[in-house]
This record gives C-alpha cells, structure tokens and sequence, in this order.
C-alpha cells in the first residue's frame, strides 16, 4: 500500500489514509477494508466494535503500519486480526 | 495524497464551525469546502496549468488554494508588492494561469499570457455558485504549491511543494481537531509566503478560527485582535515591532484572550523579543525558523524554553533566546563544512535538513543530495543541548584572502555595544584581500555614536584582526523587505557610494 491510499471500510463508514504502510491486509470492524465500498456492508464483528476516531493516527506494535482515520466509524482497525492502537501524539506548540 | 483533506476533514467533523473570518464576512468549514469544490470546477474548466492569486489576504486565498489542489492543479500565489518588470517575467513563466486578483495588472503586463484572470469578488461569487460541484480525487503525489523565491542573487527560483511534503508537515506539526471552539488564529502574513500558507493550513487541521487580515498595518491588527478576541497569532519581528511601538505609544487594545504569539521569517532582535516577554508576561512565545524550500517551520523554539532563558542567570541558556530551537522531532539536521562533512556541535557550517516535509525541489532543478539532503544555505551551529542558531546566508559569507567569515559573529559583537540597535557586516571589494568587510551600523537614538575606531578595538578584542572593518557605515536604519529580511545587497550597493 503506498502512502496517500484510502481505505474503507466494508461494514460501517469509516475511511483511512494510509501514512505507511507495507503489503499488510488491514482490517475494519473484523473485515478486510477494500478502496472501493461494496454495495452492501457486512455485520461488525463484536470484538471490533470500538469505532474509529477522525483525525486519530493508528498504528501497529512494531511501527510497520500508520494509518490516519479522515472519517469515523463504528468498527476499530485491526491488522491480521491484532488489533491497532492509537498512536500518542506529544503536541507540539502552534509555530503558525 | 492531497492537502484539500484537512478541509474536507474539517466540514466533515464540524460543518457549521466558523472556520474563517474575513472583512467581517464568517466561513463555515462547509461554506469553504463548498467554495472550494465550486472554484475547483472552475479551475478544471479554464484548461490553466497553474491556479494563480496576485491580491492580499482573503478569503479568496484559502478557496484557490484547497480549489487548486482539489482541482490537482499548481497553486502559484504571486507577491503583488513586485515591480511591473518582475511581475511580468513571472506570468510570463506561469502562462496560461488561471488568475485570482488585479485583473488590469495582468493584462497590462502579460497581455500575451492568455491569463483567464478574475477579481476576487467575482472569482468568490462563482466558486460559491458552483460549491455542489464533485470531483474525483487526483491521484499521485503532485504539486500543490509553488512559490518564487524571493530571488536576491539571482531571478526568481519556481519552488515547489508537493502533496506529501505539506502533508507530512501538517500531520508531524498539528493534531486534528485540537483547537477549542473558542481558539482564533491571527493571520496577517502575505498570502505568498510559506508562513501565510503554512497558517491556512494548521489552522484548518487543527480546526482553529483563521481570523484573515489582508494587509499588516498595527492599529488593523490591534483592533482585530481585541474584537475577534484572537488567542494566536504569527508575526515576522518588524510586525512585532510595530505593533509594540504603537503600545508604547498610547494605542489601546484588549490583548486579554491572546496566550500565543509565533514569530519567524527573519531575525528576531534579542532586544525586542526581551522587551515583548515583559510587556506580555503571560503570552507564550514560540520562535518557528523554516524555508519555503523545507514547507515551513523545521526548528522551533517554545513557550517553556523562551521563559526559562528569559529569567536565567546561566549565559548559555540565556543565550538561547536568540537561537531557533530545536528541529521538530520529524526533522534530521546536520551542520556541514564546505567539503560536506558533519561538523561536531559548536561549530559553523552549512544546516542541511532531512524529512519527508522537505522537498528541496524547484521547477528547474532538484536540490537533494543522493541521501535525501538539503543545502539550506544558512549558516548555523548547535550548541551543546541541539539548540539551533543561525550565522546568515551562507552566500553572504565574506571570503577575506582565504578565510572565510560569517557576518553573523561580527553583527554579534557589534550589537553587544550599548550604543549600537542594529549592525550588518557585509564583504566590499579590496585591491588586496579579494573582499574585505565593510560594516553599516546603526546607533540607539537615545545614545551618542561610537567613535569608529572604538569598534574597531571592540571588533579585534572580542574575535581577531581579520574580522576588523576596513569601512564603517553610520546609517539611519537599514534597508529590510516586508519581511524582516535584511537586504544585504543594498548594503553592498551603500559601499559602492
């Protein structure tokens, strides 16, 4: 997946931007996101059911895979079935 | 990749959000999504390959910025302040643009150009006629802005920024939706430099009220700061101090909402940031150094680190004052000697920065290295703690016989006079070293000029003989742009008088 790639979600509205990425599958709510909605969304697995926060940066445990949420959801990002965390942010102050 | 993200993330969270405020007319985040979708479509239809705006501040800025890279389409804020014979050269270079401002001056100086240009006003009315236009996101990583260099040496370079290099800024820099809905951002910089660009962008990521003023003048900026109730702004140093002489001088304004004051894009004098953190003991100051070429700030200084080498007794840390900070942490910076090899800490050299907000591309060339480097052309060191500061243009450097001198250790001295406010060493020709250094200073008012020869001692005492002055300049003021920048070349062009 190169960077600037928007994924969405196959079972709740959430979209992504992916800021790195490798050849990971990523999941939403349990199911693969895809760049393309499909006609009809599938259920949201209970165990991915958190929701996605707009503008939140996710990443994985080994830092392979960042991805930014530009529209929120009802399913949490998952990549081969582990779950993402948000990513902390050390606010930096307003240089403009 | 595309910056009209930050736009669209921010109609998407808070469509009614006033986003921005200007000539006292209020955007919503969906009012200015829409305007910029509809001059998108605009955009697309003229066939132009670059979307141009040569006018002050406003509104219009922000909706042919987010408009143009909606549209996929180079965005080329020109300076308006140009002479006629400079601006044409630039039309010249962007034909056919589609054009946003003096549509008299356009067709006066580049009737040729096929321009389809537009006022403001009209460029408005039509981008918002169209808002419920749509158009598919273009794909790959473009440019999104270019910027003329401000061209001092030589013509202008057509700077370039793409996507991903503004991208990566903003998304290192701001956290989305960060500001509280009472937050207002002060912009009073030119819709063509970096930093004017830089502010539409934060403050729309961040979703802080972007309050436009078109054009700086003091008293504008006073009043709109205590009516929109303004908690930031940015300035450049002069603004600085002209909004400050207008306080000594019996202007009044509510300053009481403003916690955060940015300044960059030129020399900070030690003595006027000094005179500020007293006068607005509970603002927060952060200094932002940064280059078109870098899509703004790389280093900063902030808040904590101005107050902490404000009430030092530690010279070091006091001296950390006039420094620019540290590189932000998405930012590698390296001090280079003319060989390119890194210098240790302390010692003077070329900065060269590394990072993906960095593009260091113009339209005619690349000026990375093979790792990804770029030359900044400043001079600069860091001191012990990765505090960064700034010894000028590398291309002001004065070659005397074989030694090189930086004109910012002598300018350091010669502040350091009581009676001195401002100096500037620049190189002057000589029959016998090639280039000797020649010094325009100038003397507090309320202070007697110093003999010439005493800072000639000062000169020799405090560095050595080779950095002596063989001319000495009394000057009234120097010359600097709207900016803040010091123009050496007309310093220069003073000895040859």
């Amino acid at each position: 997946m190169k960077p600037g790639t928007k994924l969405k979600s196959v079972v709740c509205d959430t979209e992504v931007m992916v800021i790195r990425g490798g050849d990971a599958v990523v999941e939403c709510g349990g199911a693969p996101m895809a760049e393309e909605r499909p006609a009809e969304r599938k259920a949201v697995a209970p165990a991915f059911a958190d929701g996605t926060k707009i503008g939140k940066r996710y990443v994985d445990a080994a830092g392979t895979l960042e991805l930014l949420c530009v529209k929120p959801g009802k399913g949490s990002l998952s990549m081969g079935g582990v779950a993402l965390v948000l990513k902390e942010a050390k606010p930096l102050p307003s240089s403009d | 990749m595309n910056i009209s993200l930050f736009l669209q993330m921010a109609a998407d969270a808070e469509p009614d959000r006033i986003g921005l405020v200007c000539g006292g007319r209020r955007w919503s985040y969906s009012a200015l999504i829409g305007a910029a979708r509809g001059a998108a479509h605009g955009i697309s239809k003229s066939g132009c390959q670059h979307v141009a705006l040569l006018d002050e501040g406003s509104e219009a800025a922000a909706i042919a910025l987010f408009g143009a890279a909606i549209a996929g389409i180079p965005y080329v804020p020109l300076n308006y302040r140009l002479a006629d014979a400079d601006l044409a050269a630039l039309l010249k270079r962007i034909a056919p643009a589609y054009i946003v401002g003096d549509v008299d001056r356009i067709a006066r100086l580049n009737p040729e150009g096929a321009h389809a240009a537009r006022t403001r006003m009209a460029f408005i009315a039509e981008a918002e006629a169209a808002a419920g236009s749509t158009h598919p996101e273009e794909p790959g990583d473009g440019i999104a802005v270019q910027i003329f260099t401000s061209g001092t040496t030589a013509a202008p370079k057509a700077a370039l920024l793409r996507h991903s290099n503004l991208v990566a800024y903003i998304l290192g820099a701001v956290e989305f939706g960060s500001a509280l809905p009472t937050e207002a951002a002060l912009v009073s910089v030119p819709p063509y430099h970096i930093a004017g660009i830089a502010a539409l962008l934060s403050s729309v990521y961040a979703m802080r009220k972007i309050l436009l003023l078109p054009s700086f003048d003091p008293d504008a900026w006073l009043a709109l700061a205590a009516s929109e109730r303004a908690t930031s702004a940015f300035v450049v140093p002069t603004m600085l101090a002209r909004i400050i002489a207008r306080l000594d001088a019996g202007a009044s304004a509510d300053l009481s909402a403003l916690q955060a004051v940015a300044y960059g894009g030129g020399r900070m004098p030690l003595e006027l940031i000094q005179r500020a953190l007293d006068l607005f003991p509970n603002t927060s100051f952060t200094n932002a150094y940064g280059l078109t070429e870098t899509s703004s700030t790389i280093a900063l200084l902030g808040p904590e680190e101005h107050r902490a080498a404000h009430r030092s007794k530690d010279p070091d840390v006091r001296g950390r004052l006039a420094s620019v900070g540290r590189v932000l942490p998405s930012v590698e910076i390296e001090i280079r000697d003319e060989q390119g090899r890194a210098l240790p800490r302390g010692e003077r050299g070329e900065i060269y920065v590394r990072g993906d907000q960095v593009s260091g591309e113009y339209r005619e060339r690349k000026a990375l290295d093979s790792e990804g480097w770029f030359p900044t052309r400043d001079a600069g060191w860091l001191d012990s703690e990765g505090y960064l500061f700034l010894g000028g243009r590398t291309d002001d450097v004065i070659v005397r016989g074989a030694e090189n001198i930086s004109p910012g250790e002598i300018e350091d001295v010669l502040v350091s006079h009581p009676a001195i406010a401002e100096a500037a060493a620049v190189g002057i020709p000589s029959a016998e070293w090639g280039e000797a250094v020649g010094i325009a200073v100038v003397a507090r008012s309320d202070e007697a000029v110093p003999e010439a020869d005493e800072l000639r001692a000062l000169i020799k005492n405090r560095l050595r003989s080779s950095r002596v002055p063989e001319r000495i300049l009394f000057l009234k003021a120097l010359p600097y742009n709207e900016m803040g920048k010091l123009l050496r070349r007309e310093i220069r062009n003073l000895f040859k008088n």
